[in-house]
């Protein structure tokens, strides 16, 4: 069992055309896989469906970017006509005025797209790792994100029915990882990285450093190695 | 022309609503403003999607790290005491009822509480983001905007017009002009910004103003 891969090329040499990938990140570069996206351009694979927070604001406006560094997030992805269909909480620019890749795109009906609300498209992704397969939650009631889905009241309070996410592939960040596959990640950087590599077939993790079992004292592991299936060192 | 409060005296005003001991999550806009004037004594712990409690100052410049930013992509200085967390957990402290108070930007409010602030209509596409979940999860929500729009439409409605992000779910609003509570009877105008009367607030608010029996000028 060798998780540890050279390359990141060769980490995600298997990703199919059609393939479910989940991208992790918040919006900004920190907790974002950028050398594993960088390897998917370059593979080419088409017809992705992606589940992200956002359709990449860090390589649109510099959010949470670090003065001076160039962003590559999920956006490149959008630019280079790989995506068929999105599914996010954040899909464009905050500012109309500024249109980024996804939105024109999205004008042109060469992309889908499904809108969440952020804490249940997170919900839905732990959920897809937890053998939960739907849940009802109170966000969204009585809002057009509703419509279509199952309500149901509990407590005197409407909720409505939202099904797991699964995926194919996650692209994901973490600062350390041993060679067994455990992770820790830096201050706000799990953001959805924690929980996607728990819903996805194979779990593809960019670390900064890979160290011994051990090394990461096992207190301060966030991910289990069970979560996780390939290792590149950036 | 009467005068309207700058955006920074809106949020020392929706600062005075934060208690000791809250757990607030401050959105975008004006709401990020609130936590620099919060009176000394009181101890708060800010939460914020991007996963993190008990945030405090921005980093100084030459001093960002890219792991460790707010909801706004803002850097932030570490600080004793700050805990992180995923997503899912981030998101099952607001819709679990652990936040105390929100603060929100918003496009409209109507006099029931419903709020409507992630989508223009005539853009025809928006950013829900976590603003459905904070709606929604968090104890008290209020919300903190200018009274009117950018091309002087009004914004506190009877019936919101745009996409709605939660029902009933407004609790207060502070703006530019007036401090407005969400009561049962309908909209209470509660305070007024110096100068401004009854009648001057209700011109620049579609819905119907109750005036409170104690109305009074804004005091900070």
């Amino acid at each position: 069992m060798e998780k540890v891969f050279s390359s990141f090329d060769e980490a995600v040499a298997d990703i199919f055309d059609g393939a479910v990938i989940m991208v992790s990140g918040f919006g900004g570069t920190g907790g974002t896989a950028q050398n594993l996206i960088v390897a998917l351009r370059d593979h080419g694979a088409s017809n992705l469906t992606i589940i992200s927070n956002t359709a990449g604001l860090a390589s649109l406006m510099g959010f949470g970017t670090l003065p001076g560094h160039t962003a590559v997030d999920c956006g490149m992805l959008i630019d280079n006509d790989q995506v068929g269909k999105l599914i996010a909480s954040y899909p464009v620019s905050p500012s109309p005025s500024k249109i980024n890749s996804f939105e024109s795109h999205f004008r042109e009906g060469e992309i889908g797209l499904e809108l969440v609300p952020q804490g249940t498209l997170a919900e839905r992704i732990r959920a897809g790792g937890a053998g939960i397969p739907a849940f009802f939650t109170p966000t969204g009631v009585g809002t057009q994100l509703a419509e279509g889905k199952e309500v149901r009241e509990f407590d005197g309070r409407r909720h409505i029915l939202e099904t797991a996410l699964k995926a194919d592939f996650a692209l994901v960040k973490a600062h350390k990882a041993d060679t067994l596959g455990n992770l820790s990640y830096k201050g706000t950087s799990q953001n959805f990285g924690a929980v996607m590599v728990r819903s996805s077939g194979i779990s593809i993790v960019e670390v900064d450093e890979i160290v011994s079992p051990g090394q990461i004292e096992s207190h301060l592991i966030n991910t289990p190695a069970l979560f996780v299936d390939r290792i590149v060192k950036r | 022309m009467l005068d309207r409060l700058p955006r920074e005296v809106i949020a020392m005003r929706v600062a005075k609503e934060l208690k000791d001991g809250d757990v607030v999550n401050l959105g975008l806009g004006i709401p990020s403003l609130c936590s620099q004037y919060v009176s000394e004594g009181k101890t708060i712990l800010y939460h914020s999607e991007s996963g993190v409690l008990n945030y405090g100052p921005m980093a100084e410049q030459g001093e960002e790290d890219d792991d460790l930013i707010n909801a706004s992509g803002q850097f932030l200085e570490p600080t004793p005491g700050m805990s992180f967390f995923h997503s899912a957990d981030a998101f099952g402290m607001i819709r679990g009822g652990h936040i105390d108070v929100t603060v929100l930007g918003a496009l409209q409010v109507s006099k029931k509480g419903d709020l409507s602030n992630w989508m223009l209509p005539s853009r025809g596409i928006g950013n829900v983001g976590g603003a459905m979940d904070l709606a929604v999860g968090a104890k008290r929500v209020i919300v903190a905007m200018e009274h009117k729009g950018r091309d002087g439409e009004p914004k506190v409605v009877s019936e919101c017009s745009f996409p709605l992000t939660s029902p009933t779910c407004v609790s207060l609003i502070v703006t530019d002009i007036a401090v407005i509570s969400v009561e049962q009877e309908g909209l209470i105008l509660r305070e007024t910004a110096p100068g401004w009367g009854l009648e001057d607030v209700q011109n620049e608010t579609e819905a119907e103003l109750i005036p409170a029996n104690d109305l009074k000028e804004i005091s900070l």
